[in-house]
């Protein structure tokens, strides 16, 4: 059997064990539909012309995990950013931890999509946000048809969340094979302010796929700062896909660390409802092996007056694959609209593959958009630079893929969280340098 | 004067209908509609060819039939109903001429019109013409000053007839039979074009042209232009295009294959002037051609274009850079007016060390037209050192057309070194009031910067036809070009 059989079939038990709201349950029919006529994408859609689903979905994953597995802070404490006080939700193959979890009701609400689903108190603001923002391609709607259990954030109007929120998801392989559906709804009501991280983590090596959907609400003037950091185990999939619907005047950034990984796939899309909207994608990819990174990207611009900003770095080594598919849309209304787009990528080895395809759709005149994509070396005469002053050849190296990545770093707003990636980086890197030098 | 604003410019452009639209009474020797096996056999037989070319053309209508429009480019349009076209059509007024006097004064009337007469083009350029009208060559001239040179000039199905190793050695090497949709189409059903040899070392002494034109209502052109340039060989070959106003669609699918054998260098310029259709976007020609060039070592293959016509473009000239230190050029203008739809661009496919590749295109859309520029730059694992370059700009003029940029960049190998980078605006307020505050007044500043827009393109044109060019682009853009 097939995985899309498999999901299928499951989706008949699954349905009736966890279905109580009618309108999730009629959302949930829906997207199965959806799935069931698309079934999961393949090389000839234009979106996955370079990322082939194939090999991952040949495992036989399980679809609900059976055990109830627990695990030990102090095994797991490197996979936060723990020197610094912050709200946890925390999954454990996909079922959430309350002993390792720190949630709040007080004034705001950061807790369980299943709570969320499930209380009555919750109901209008499932109804007016729950799938509102996520399109209707296979993937988020297999997620959406699967959806029970992930991260429910509700910030009320005029608050600044004062510590950073943490969402991690592992798994920890007790089963051969796995498959996860987190769901995410995060909404950000008017002047709030957030931080938000997000990792995925396996912990041994069996294969683990993710197909993780996270709808982001931000309403006037509110600010949003995403953070994701995927640096998972080399048989570990994730598929994300995130939304984010922008109201006037809201800043919403995105940061995207890929280190690790099997296949990661990032769909990031920004819709901007609104004037004087900012969005901020930014990414550093540092891969090797065989990982394969994609970078899938739409910032759709529909009023006037908005900004978007992207800028993705990229690092290959081995026989890694790197994708950047970037879409930028200005539609005819959205004048003076300001859109940048950056893809600077660097290969390592001959084996190494990037493909990029920065794309502008611009129905608007009084625009100004560009994009500019870059595939290159390190300086040679930076590196003899160095190199002549007693730096090492490797230390060198990584001072200067550092130094390139750093525009992506130096707008990470988490002090602590810039050190933790600069960690990961020394380390992706092999030297045992820190940076601040 | 009162003041020229760009709403001006665009009211005018609205309003520019195509002013070559004429149609010349030629009495043709046409084949009835559709396309079957027979008909590929006819029009083998009646261009006299020899078995080995019916079978090849017979080989690409089986492919053909097996394969399906593609439907990936940014346009949209009705289908043509490829059973409702007639394959064939030739002028009647055979046998060839050896001088122009010979000619059919209406034909000649109909350059005249064109501005393109070939007494003046004779005696101005030192230009050698073959002329196609609906498919068949009706004068070849300057062919005794090129044959000194051992430089083969002449219709393709001359070619078959008279250098057949040639022909059959080279032809559908760069774009097979298969390749795509049109290609096959092509392959199977080409009436004419022109082939050229330049045997080894010799700098072609002129400008080598050709002007195409579409006569026959409902006929389909399908042209095939097969370029050799031996080694250390130069050759710059001019194409350019009119036709005449017409309220069906007309169907034109051409092949251009060009092969730059070591140390060559082959330039290769286009102006395109289709019938856009009207201002409501009724009519007009569907343009879907294939263009590659091949080059071995130390090969330079330049494609520049003009393209202002066309109701529907789907245009990729690209290079293979096969040979070590091979150059590929890829220089566009597309402008796109009212409701035309085109999707251009190129591929520069790098296999070879030290391959370089230079893509600098301009798309300009005012009216409700889209503009779109699809390319790619594939560096192969094997090609050390490569070196590419792009950039593409476009200008937009009104809310209601569109620019799009699908660029696809695909790196295997890690000395390569790659830039890419595109810019979408529209004549800036700012620069218009700088030119005016030094007394140029709006019109000529929009022309300025127009004309500045285009000019990196422009320049490469050579001179003979940067005459042609600057008059198709004020049929386009007239009151912006000065």
């Amino acid at each position: 059997m097939d995985l899309k059989e498999k999901l299928l079939s499951s989706f008949l038990v699954f349905e009736n064990q966890v279905d109580i709201d009618t309108y999730v349950h009629d959302v949930r029919n829906d997207a199965i539909k959806i799935f069931e006529e698309k079934g999961f994408p393949t090389k000839k859609e234009e979106a996955w012309k370079y990322t082939s689903l194939n090999k991952i979905l040949k495992e036989d994953y399980s679809v609900f995990p059976q055990q109830e597995n627990a695990i030990e802070y102090k095994d797991i404490k490197k996979y936060f950013i723990h020197d610094i006080d912050t709200y946890k939700i925390v999954f454990i193959d996909g079922k959430y931890s309350s002993h390792l979890s720190q949630t709040t009701h007080d004034g705001m609400d950061v807790c369980l999509m299943s709570a969320a689903l499930s209380k009555p108190k919750y109901r209008i603001l499932i109804e007016n946000y729950f799938n509102k923002a996520a399109t209707k391609d296979s993937l988020s709607s297999l997620n959406t048809a699967f959806s029970s259990e992930g991260a429910y954030i509700h910030i009320p109007k005029n608050k600044m969340v004062e510590k950073p929120i943490q969402i991690v998801h592992f798994s920890t392989g007790n089963e051969s094979a796995t498959m996860l559906q987190p769901r995410n709804l995060i909404v950000v009501d008017e002047n709030s302010h957030v931080q938000i991280i997000e990792r995925h983590q396996s912990l041994n090596n069996n294969p683990v796929l993710t197909n993780s959907v996270t709808e982001v609400f931000t309403n006037k003037r509110a600010i949003v700062d995403y953070y994701k950091i995927q640096n998972d185990s080399s048989n570990a999939s994730l598929i994300d896909n995130t939304f984010i619907k922008q109201r006037k005047e809201s800043v919403a950034s995105v940061h995207t660390f890929a280190f690790g990984g099997k296949l990661t796939r990032n769909n990031l899309n920004f819709f901007q409802e609104g004037e004087r909207i900012d969005s901020i994608l930014k990414g550093v990819t540092i891969i090797g092996e065989k990982q394969h990174v994609d970078h899938n990207t739409l910032v759709h611009h529909i009023e006037p007056n908005c900004e978007s900003h992207q800028d993705y770095k990229g690092i290959f080594a081995d026989s890694s694959t790197g994708v950047f598919n970037g879409k930028v849309i200005v539609e005819k209304e959205a004048q003076k609209t300001n859109a940048f787009q950056a893809n600077n990528n660097i290969l390592v080895s001959d084996k190494a593959t990037i493909n990029t395809k920065p794309q502008l759709e611009i129905f608007a005149d009084d625009v100004k958009c560009s994009h500019g994509c870059t595939i290159g070396q390190l300086d040679e005469s930076a590196m003899f630079y160095m190199r002549s002053r007693g730096i090492p050849e490797k230390e060198a190296k990584a001072l200067l893929m550092y130094a390139f990545s750093n525009n992506v770093l130096s707008s990470v707003k988490i002090p602590e969280m810039k050190q933790r990636i600069t960690k990961i980086i020394a380390n992706k890197l092999g030297v045992d340098i820190g940076f601040d030098l | 004067m009162s003041k020229y604003t760009e709403d001006d410019l665009r009211e005018e452009l609205k309003t520019k209908e195509y002013e070559y639209g004429f149609y010349t009474d030629i009495e043709s020797d046409t084949f009835p509609n559709g396309l079957n096996e027979d008909i590929v056999r006819a029009i083998s037989q009646k261009k006299e060819e020899p078995q080995w070319m019916t079978d090849w053309r017979l080989e690409a209508f089986r492919v053909w039939k097996e394969m399906t429009e593609p439907e990936w480019a940014n346009v949209h349009y009705e289908k043509p109903d490829f059973q409702g076209i007639s394959y064939y059509s030739a002028p009647n007024s055979k046998p060839k001429y050896d001088s122009l006097d010979e000619v059919d004064p209406e034909l000649l009337a109909t350059f005249e019109k064109l501005g393109i007469s070939l007494d003046e083009q004779k005696k101005l350029a030192g230009v050698a013409m073959d002329v196609v009208v609906d498919s068949v060559s009706v004068a070849t001239t300057f062919k005794e000053t090129l044959a000194e040179k051992g430089i083969i000039f002449m219709s393709i199905s001359e070619a078959i007839k008279e250098h057949p190793e040639l022909v059959k050695k080279y032809i559908g090497t760069v774009v097979p039979q298969k390749d795509n949709f049109y290609a096959a189409l092509n392959s199977a059903v080409f009436s004419d074009g022109s082939f050229c040899y330049i045997p080894k070392g010799v700098k072609c002494p002129m400008e080598l042209s050709t002007y195409f034109r579409i006569n026959q209502a409902g006929t389909g052109q399908f042209e095939r232009t097969l370029v050799i340039a031996d080694e250390g060989s130069y050759v710059s070959y001019l194409e350019g295009c009119t036709a005449p106003s017409r309220d069906e669609n007309q169907l034109h699918a051409a092949v251009v294959e060009l092969i730059a054998l070591d140390d060559a260098e082959i330039k290769y310029s286009t102006v395109q002037n289709w019938y856009p259709g009207n201002a409501e976007g009724k009519g007009g020609v569907y343009n879907f051609v294939t263009k590659r060039g091949l080059c071995e070592k130390n090969a330079k293959i330049s494609w520049t274009q003009v393209e202002t016509g066309s109701a529907v473009t789907w245009k990729y000239p690209s290079c293979v850079l096969k040979g070590d230190n091979s150059v590929g050029e890829f220089y566009s203008i597309a402008v796109t007016n009212n409701y035309q739809q085109a999707d251009t661009g190129t591929k520069m496919i790098h296999l070879g060390k030290n391959t370089k590749s230079t893509i600098i295109s301009k798309g300009i859309s005012a009216g409700k037209s889209q503009n779109s520029y699809r390319g790619l730059v594939q560096i192969n694992s094997r090609a050390e050192n490569a070196r590419n370059f792009s950039q593409c700009d476009s200008l937009l003029m009104g809310n209601e057309c569109g620019a799009h940029t699908f660029p696809y960049i695909e790196a295997k190998n890690k000395s390569a070194k790659i830039e890419h980078e595109a810019t979408t605006s529209k004549i800036g307020e700012d620069q218009i009031f700088y030119c005016n505050q030094r007394g140029i007044d709006t019109e000529k500043a929009i022309a300025l910067i127009v004309n500045g827009f285009s000019k990196e393109v422009l320049n490469k044109l050579p001179m003979e036809f940067a005459v042609e060019a600057q008059k198709l682009l004020e049929i386009s853009l007239e009151g912006s070009v000065g």
